[in-house]
């Protein structure tokens, strides 16, 4: 199953007034609480090892395959995530949340930005790039770590639109 | 020698690659496009960085993607592979200057390489054979006919700015030389805006035969003996062999002497290719070097024994090569299997491989990138596998190969793999005796 699709049962279950759903299946087992605040809690999200389509010419690679220099953060499973729009990075390099060392971040979570402003800096090959949001909205949660590489496409912040 | 190695490729060859690395203890990092993230070369690095969306130019052949994926993972070193960025001088120089050890040619090496006329000059200097003929652009017809009489008719006219077959014009006597002249001009003049002809020999019905080389540092270049990659349609192998069937001792001898002369006027370092034709009566004549690894430099590694890719990261890393030629020890065939209808005029096939089953046994190699369930990217080329066989005999070979192609199974699109079939049963391919116009008259109609 999908992320995006155990998003929608959730957002489903959520929705439909019962407080506790269990589903099993043979492929997978899901269990749904809704709590009295009404902040839905996913728990218990047991997928099964991916099926086996794949022959012997796609074995599972040695232990230390993960990339280390340059791990695509997880995007969290939370409800929250379904209308929110993420920054990619446009570029290879190092992500900075500030100019310098010494000057503020561009942004934290909380603040409300215009399409244009400045969110980071992605350092490459010596040069310094400022990275400028597409998007107007509130920053609602920074992906990456100061002072991390970053790869093309890699998602940067959370972004709920105006 | 290296601690992490960058692979600026993609597909079977930055496999290969990989697997070299991991021999030799190296670490290694992918990069890839955004097509490319189910690519098997991606899962088989200790690291991978997505270096940009799917089009070549802002992927593969981006130098600033590629370094900037060097420094944030801390390569040393980068292997370019073949195609793309592994004769790009600008390349190689960018490496340079940022303190990257470029596993290649240096500027210098393919600058002089790659400009035809220019590596037709050094060769000459060097004694290397070169196909006769002006030296230089052409100035009038009446140059033009002296110097056929003096080289031998036929001769053909070329554009120097030229490229796929236009602005070019056989000729094969004195009464001809005018009008070929007139409408090879037009043509350079439109198709280029720079009319200037050039005349060479014409070599008919010539045999594509290449030698590998590997150079070090210290001044040392070797020969791997040849490859005849005279099976090619419309200038694109599609089946390459070790020995060629007819070159001899000695031919191989004095065409491996003349190779390593040539690479040694230029100093060359790393492992390089020497492209001779040769004609019927056994002479040979320079066409062009390549300053890279090649995609049939698996055929050489089948017979010598040797491992070029790994020679190639040694040589780099400073190593000192042995002062001896190789030559081939068994009998290697190559048949590159491609997503294309060979039926219909090698229409491309693209989709989804919904089964890919490899053979295998005795004298069996497969250089793939695919799997069951993997859909092939339009942006990149049709090359889906290489299918390498060696055996004691060319004959034995021939037999292994079709064994080979017949259990290969790929499914979901469509291959050359009944073209090679057909090849490998038919009697002039199997006497060895056929030049590069031997697919103009294969018959594609029949195969299965």
């Amino acid at each position: 199953m999908k992320p995006k699709e155990i998003q929608e049962l959730i957002d489903f279950i959520a929705s439909s007034g019962l407080a506790e759903v269990n589903i099993e299946t043979e492929q997978f087992k899901i269990n749904v609480k809704k709590y009295p605040d009404s902040a839905i809690k996913a728990t218990d999200i047991s997928l099964p090892v991916m099926p086996q389509v794949i022959p012997q010419s796609l074995p599972v690679v040695s232990s230390n395959q993960v990339s280390t220099a340059v791990t695509t953060p997880k995007a969290e499973k939370a409800v929250e995530t379904s209308n929110l729009i993420t920054i990619k990075s446009p570029m290879i390099g190092t992500f900075y949340r500030s100019s310098s060392p010494e000057t503020p971040s561009f942004v934290n979570v909380g603040d409300v930005i215009e399409a244009g402003k400045a969110v980071c800096i992605i350092e490459a090959m010596k040069l310094f790039n400022e990275i400028e949001s597409e998007i107007s909205g509130k920053i609602v949660k920074i992906l990456v770590e100061n002072a991390t590489p970053v790869e093309y496409d890699q998602p940067l912040f959370l972004v709920e639109p105006n | 020698m290296f601690k992490k190695i960058l692979i600026a490729n993609r597909g079977e060859i930055a496999l290969r690659v990989i697997r070299a690395c991991k021999e030799l203890g190296i670490k290694t990092v992918a990069v890839y496009s955004v097509a490319d993230k189910e690519s098997l070369h991606v899962r088989f690095a200790d690291e991978a960085v997505c270096i940009g969306p799917a089009p070549s130019s802002q992927s593969y052949l981006s130098i600033p993607n590629i370094i900037a994926a060097a420094e944030i993972t801390n390569a040393d070193a980068i292997h370019p592979g073949y195609g793309f960025l592994s004769e790009n001088a600008k390349f190689s120089k960018v490496c340079e200057d940022y303190g990257i050890k470029f596993i290649g040619a240096s500027a210098d090496m393919i600058d002089s390489m790659g400009d035809k006329a220019s590596a037709k000059d050094t060769m000459k200097k060097a004694g290397v054979p070169c196909i006769p003929g002006s030296d230089g652009l052409l100035k009038t017809i009446d140059e033009g006919i002296k110097l056929s009489n003096k080289i031998k008719y036929p001769v053909i006219l070329k554009a120097t700015a030229g490229g796929g077959g236009r602005g070019m014009r056989i000729i094969r006597n004195d009464q001809e030389f005018e009008k070929a002249w007139n409408d090879a001009k037009q043509e350079a003049g439109a198709a280029f805006g720079n009319d200037g002809l050039y005349l060479e020999k014409f070599i008919e019905e010539p045999r594509h035969i290449e030698v590998q080389l590997l150079g070090d540092k210290f001044g040392t270049v070797v020969h791997l003996s040849e490859r005849d990659c005279s099976i090619q349609r419309r200038h694109q192998k599609l089946v390459e062999e070790t020995p060629s069937p007819i070159i001899t001792e000695r031919l191989r001898n004095k065409m491996g002497e003349a190779a390593i002369k040539g690479a040694k006027s230029i100093k060359y370092e790393g492992a390089g290719t020497i492209e001779f034709l040769v004609d019927k009566n056994g002479d040979f004549y320079f066409m062009e070097m390549n300053t890279r690894i090649q995609v049939e430099h698996t055929i050489t590694e089948e017979a010598t024994g040797v491992d070029l890719v790994k020679m190639q990261i040694r040589v780099a890393a400073g190593e000192k090569l042995e002062k001896k030629n190789y030559f081939p020890l068994r009998h290697s065939i190559e048949c590159r299997i491609n997503a294309e209808d060979a039926k219909n005029g090698f229409r491309p096939s693209p989709g989804k491989i919904t089964n890919f089953h490899m053979p295998s046994g005795f004298g069996v190699r497969v250089d793939s990138h695919c799997y069951t369930g993997y859909t092939i990217p339009p942006n990149y080329d049709s090359m889906i596998a290489k299918l390498i066989v060696n055996a004691p005999t060319r004959d034995e070979a021939c037999d292994r190969m079709k064994r080979a192609l017949q259990e290969f199974v790929i499914d979901g699109i469509k291959t050359t793999i009944p073209f090679h079939i057909k090849l490998m049963d038919d009697p002039k391919f199997r006497s060895g005796k056929f030049t590069t116009a031997f697919l103009e008259s294969f018959d594609f109609s029949s195969i299965k």
